[in-house]
């Protein structure tokens, strides 16, 4: 079930949509998972009237939490050595986001064989909303 | 985050899974996991953020018989503070992970912090932004170091605008 160096190179890429049209009820969900339950994510009153933003908007760890799936869903499962990203833009209720990840390079480090990958998440607009970075061991 | 004890459990996983709208059986069905070669249902790999709910000091969590911040009667349930959203106001900037090996349904980890660096920069559509790193190192069961974890967040001196046309 795991990506074979042998059969990939530099330069190959992976796409899907992450998310179609994000529901507020899928923040929520995240919040109660995840545990971050600050307001800012599920309490349009406090995140309008208080913090001054013009709706709730979704966690950056739930947009980095579907764009994992991007890359588990191509490298195989328990097999990333590091991931990271940068939040860019917010992502609001209503967003469609698409993930694109990329192979920069193929190494070996002693007998594991290496991908890095870079990734980038844009919303509807085309607007990045993350981007980010990743190692995974590949089968030989 | 701190935390004594965060056990790995699989309604957790499912859940977790299910908020993030990834339907990998691997964390859900135990006997497909192990059938790909995995020693059970395994995490994914932002996982480790739901240590949240065993962080005793989590700021972003009510907690019982203290004031919450978010709104019941009124917009917020404790005294507006000053610079902008207070409390509300900080965002998470970047999130970086090292991995030895992946959560598996039974583990129990510890998570210890390590003091990170502070730095200031102007932003073009937030203000001024103080960031703060903090780094995470969760152990498993036999003082294994099995996730490193790497989060920097931003407070802004105003909210963040929205982009052009949005």
């Amino acid at each position: 079930m795991s990506l074979r160096a042998s059969d990939v190179k530099a330069g190959d890429q992976h796409e899907a949509v992450l998310v179609d049209n994000l529901t507020r009820t899928q923040i929520v969900q995240y919040a109660g998972a995840s545990g971050d339950f600050n307001p800012l994510h599920s309490d349009e009153m406090f995140t309008t009237q208080i913090a001054g933003y013009p709706s709730v908007f979704g966690h950056g760890m739930l947009t980095m939490g579907m764009a994992g799936r991007l890359l588990t869903d191509w490298v195989g499962d328990g097999r990333l050595r590091r991931y990271g990203v940068q939040f860019r833009s917010q992502v609001w209720p209503g967003d469609t986001l698409t993930g694109s990840a990329t192979i920069d390079a193929l190494r070996e480090e002693g007998a594991d064989h290496l991908a890095d990958l870079v990734l980038t998440v844009t919303n509807q607009r085309g607007e990045v909303v993350l981007t980010g970075t990743a190692t995974a061991l590949l089968d030989g | 985050m701190a935390v004594e004890r965060f056990p790995i459990e699989a309604g957790h996983i499912l859940m977790f899974a299910n908020a993030i709208g990834d339907p990998n059986p691997a964390y859900r069905d135990a006997d497909v996991a192990r059938s790909r070669g995995l020693p059970g249902v395994i995490a994914p790999p932002t996982f480790v953020q739901a240590s949240a709910h065993f962080d005793p000091d989590y700021i972003l969590r009510p907690k019982l018989g203290e004031p919450w911040f978010g709104s019941g009667r009124e917009a917020t349930g404790v005294a507006p503070s000053t610079g902008g959203g207070g409390i509300g106001s900080g965002l998470h900037a970047e999130q970086h992970y090292e991995y030895t090996r992946p959560l598996r349904e039974g583990d129990v980890l510890t998570a210890t912090v390590l003091p990170g660096r502070t730095w200031e920069k102007e932003g073009r559509r937030a203000g001024t932004m103080k960031f703060s790193e903090m780094i995470t190192e969760y152990r498993d069961q036999d003082g294994e170091l099995v996730v490193t974890a790497r989060s920097v967040g931003v407070m802004t001196s105003r909210p963040v605008e929205k982009e052009e046309g949005q």
